[in-house]
């Protein structure tokens, strides 16, 4: 088999200018794009034969359930420990996020997500950790919702995907839309639904959203995110005709 | 006298659980994590979280838990601790529950509960088969509101370089590096706890996340904190191979009723359930893992000629099993390519847990006064053999024990750190900065990525199933001439920012002197004890150890000493899975 191409994108700073560099990875069944990289810690020599230094991206668990490294392989934004070497055509071409900061290389700053759950005070505000008694009955059909939604690892395919998140806009993205209606859901939710519903009725929030749906055909847990959008529209519409009234 | 500080360091169920009963007593905390905490390892426990909540029907009790736990366990666990974690356990899954985890449920909207190895309840709860990532996620939603109010400090992307330890050997804070800046910073604090899980990555390719080096807890036992029990390695049995890591196929899937076999004479072989007719394919990890390997090596029975035997669950309901199992099929699914509702799934043992780590008080307080430990970098619940969803209990309850015990400790102090602190701090963060300035100078022959694999290669085949003293003995010269590789090592990225190679030289290092640890206790116990399993020595010799082995760091490598183990509750007796326990007396 021939040697597997990859072309990396890489950054040595947040503020210096991007460049490209090939490599060529010796083939081997079962690579992902993870092990490609570790190939090139292995031996950090471009394709041209010259020295380099190896290429830096986030990664931990390496099967999908943190969230760590996504970026663009291949034009498409996923994590690269589920990218199949032999299911991708070749040249592999990896790229940064392009939505967050590049910290170096493939890894980029992602603070912004992480922020914005503390915006919509995406917690159930609990009494404490006593022993409290069991918690709340709830049906199965709720569970199932819930942990729809709760299987969002803060990956940021969704923000990456959207067209209105962008350096123009304050759109505050799929994911914390969808942790919202997760504690909303909860049967505590609504002793704090109206301060998280009022967060996402104001710049930034519900209203920004432009129904493209890029988000649901990218999100590599299929969280039901246009579902909860929907949502919180309606909890927002509701909000907006009490609140109307209560004036 | 200054207020109280509090570092916690690592960000998974354990870390998180200890910053919030500080937080939640008055205290505040600073957090320190290499990953943003809710990306850590937690999120890779799949099956569940243990507690005998009885909703079943089957008269489980707490006490049932403990004995179970404790018998799993091959009785090398305090027993103390772990009753207490056990009476603990219902309290635990309702506060999990009222914190939002989305628990499967019952057709009544209770906790639904399932079964898992070493036990003939169903004791675990669960989410869909994400349990440990649904747990973390409830847990950091929780800190992040302590965040929002100020109590607690995120030092993210940020890496434990040691202890900072006073004239009198007292904790009196951290030194860590920034991982982006590449600074070496001095923080001080009136204690600290260590909640940095476990060493997979020694072992080169683990079921464990590539941030699980051990580096942490190596560091400080190079400090002087004992090393407990190190050689009590766990093997899972099933996990799928991968060039980069090992995936885990959950326990739980053989709780819902997956089955293991291979091919026998044209035939398939259960051979679990032939083996141990009492608990079949759901004995615990260490019995089950032993049983793949005399299939696949001793028997020449693996699938296809190749080092695997089938997880079956092909004979249950689709639906079921996508809700139940969803989480942890969809990882084959995704990395094999073959839908485990249709195809048995092909499998193989990986190492998974380290029942070692830390010594640890009843208090968690390391043998560095002023200095905890928390999670699966303690040693302090599972004896020689954890039973699965055991970890997610002791990581939460740990914590529970951990951040009060922080609290009373540091109240307890004559003097504050702040107070104490003088001219030790900074000469010790100067140390550690010039440590990295040397690892930046280095310009040898040596790749530090080919050192790490050739660890691993050795770790794994040598110190895992099946250990064989001559074996151990030149594991331990390997890693030693490994270690005067380290030395010759040449740097191939110099940069001044995020540089991921400077940071894993001196993880390689620390990985090293543990892998000395797991190996030496390994070779110096003649026995076979749970996870822990010699040919040559195939009986359990409770006369020469049931005991504790601990271990010393000196510079000519680990010095073992052995303490004895509280069997005050339940007296030990012979573990075996082909019959039915018998009552404990």
């Amino acid at each position: 088999m021939d040697p597997i191409q990859l072309r990396v994108k890489r950054q040595e700073r947040p503020d210096n200018e991007p460049y490209w560099e090939e490599f060529a990875i010796p083939y081997r069944a079962g690579h992902n794009v993870h092990s490609l990289l570790m190939e090139v810690q292995l031996r950090p020599v471009r394709a041209d034969g010259t020295a380099t230094a190896p290429v830096v991206w986030d990664a931990s668990c390496l099967e999908e359930v943190c969230g760590s490294c996504t970026m663009f392989v291949n034009g498409k934004i996923r994590q690269a420990c589920s990218a199949l070497v032999d299911s991708l055509s070749r040249p592999i071409v990896l790229e940064p996020m392009k939505k967050f900061p590049v910290v170096r290389d493939l890894a980029v700053d992602r603070s912004r997500m992480f922020e914005s759950l503390k915006r919509v005070k995406a917690w159930v505000p609990i009494d404490g950790t006593y022993d409290l008694g069991p918690g709340p009955r709830i049906s199965e059909e709720d569970q199932q919702y819930a942990y729809a939604l709760s299987r969002c690892m803060t990956c940021g395919c969704c923000l990456e995907a959207c067209p209105q998140v962008n350096s123009h806009s304050e759109f505050i993205g799929p994911a914390a839309i969808g942790q919202a209606v997760l504690k909303n859901l909860h049967p505590s939710g609504p002793l704090t639904k109206e301060e998280r519903t009022a967060e996402l009725m104001g710049v930034g929030g519900i209203v920004d959203c432009s129904n493209a749906q890029n988000c649901v055909m990218v999100c590599p847990k299929e969280v039901p995110l246009t579902r909860a959008i929907g949502d919180m529209g309606r909890q927002a519409t509701k909000k907006f005709f009490r609140d109307l009234f209560r004036r | 006298m200054a207020e109280q500080r509090y570092i916690v360091v690592g960000g998974g169920l354990a870390g998180l659980m200890t910053t919030i009963k500080i937080c939640e007593a008055g205290g505040e905390v600073d957090l320190f994590s290499v990953v943003p905490v809710k990306r850590s390892h937690s999120v890779c426990a799949q099956g569940g979280i243990n507690a005998a909540v009885n909703t079943k029907g089957e008269g489980d009790s707490t006490a049932i838990h403990f004995d179970d736990t404790v018998y799993g366990g091959d009785f090398l666990a305090n027993q103390p601790p772990v009753r207490a974690m056990c009476d603990n356990g219902p309290a635990i899954i309702f506060l999990l529950d009222r914190m939002g985890v989305p628990f499967n449920r019952t057709s009544e909207g209770l906790l639904d509960f399932r079964r898992f190895g070493g036990t003939k309840h169903h004791r675990t709860a669960f989410a869909g088969a994400t349990t440990g990532q649904q747990m973390l996620y409830a847990l950091d939603e929780q800190v992040r509101r302590f965040e929002a109010e100020g109590k607690v400090r995120k030092f993210e992307t940020w890496e434990f370089v040691n202890a900072l330890l006073d004239d009198a050997g007292v904790c009196r804070g951290i030194v860590a590096l920034d991982l982006r800046r590449m600074e070496v910073q001095a923080f001080v604090a009136d204690a600290v706890a260590l909640a940095t899980g476990g060493p997979g990555v020694v072992f080169g390719r683990s079921t464990n996340s590539i941030v699980n080096t051990g580096t942490a807890a190596s560091a400080v036992y190079q400090q002087g904190a004992y090393y407990a029990n190190g050689e009590f390695i766990q093997v899972h049995p099933t996990a799928i191979p991968g060039e980069d890591k090992l995936r885990l196929i959950s326990e739980s899937v053989r709780g819902e009723g997956g089955r293991m076999w291979t091919v026998r004479d044209g035939k398939p072989w259960y051979f679990l359930e032939e083996m141990y007719p009492a608990y079949g394919n759901l004995v615990p990890r260490d019995i089950a893992s032993r049983a793949v390997f005399k299939v696949v090596f001793e028997m020449g029975l693996g699938v296809d000629g190749q080092n695997a035997v089938y997880l079956d669950v092909t004979h249950k309901d689709p639906e079921e099993l996508t809700r139940k199992l969803g989480g942890v099929l969809e990882i084959y699914e995704k990395f094999k390519g073959a839908d485990p509702r249709v195809v048995p799934m092909k499998v193989f043992p990986a190492m998974h847990y380290s029942m070692g780590g830390l010594w640890v008080d009843y208090d968690q307080m390391t043998s560095v006064r002023g200095l905890f430990a928390v999670g699966e970098v303690d040693y302090q619940y599972h004896g020689a053999n954890r039973l699965g969803a055991n970890s997610l209990l002791s990581c939460l309850y740990g914590g529970m024990v951990c951040g009060p015990r922080m609290l009373a400790y540091a109240k307890g102090l004559k003097r504050a750190a702040a107070d104490a602190a003088n001219g030790f701090v900074e000469h010790q963060r100067k140390r550690q900065a010039d440590v990295y300035e040397r690892i930046y100078r280095m310009d040898g022959t040596e790749n530090a990525y080919a050192i790490w694999r050739q660890l691993g290669e050795w770790m794994t085949q040598h110190v895992t199933v099946e250990r064989y003293n001559k074996n151990l003995k030149r594991t331990d010269d390997k890693i030693i001439e490994l270690k005067d590789r380290w030395g010759r090592i040449g740097l191939n990225d110099r940069g001044r920012w995020l540089n991921q190679e400077v940071s894993f030289v001196r993880q390689l290092w620390n990985m090293l002197e543990l892998a000395r640890v797991i190996t030496l206790g390994a070779l110096a116990r003649d026995e076979s004890r749970g996870a822990h399993y010699k040919p040559d020595f195939p009986q359990r010799d409770d006369a020469k150890f049931l005991k504790t082995t601990k271990a010393r760091w000196t510079s000519d490598g680990p010095e073992l000493s052995y303490e004895d183990v509280d069997v005050s509750l339940i007296r030990p007796r012979v573990r075996k899975y082909d019959t039915e326990k018998s009552v404990a007396v």
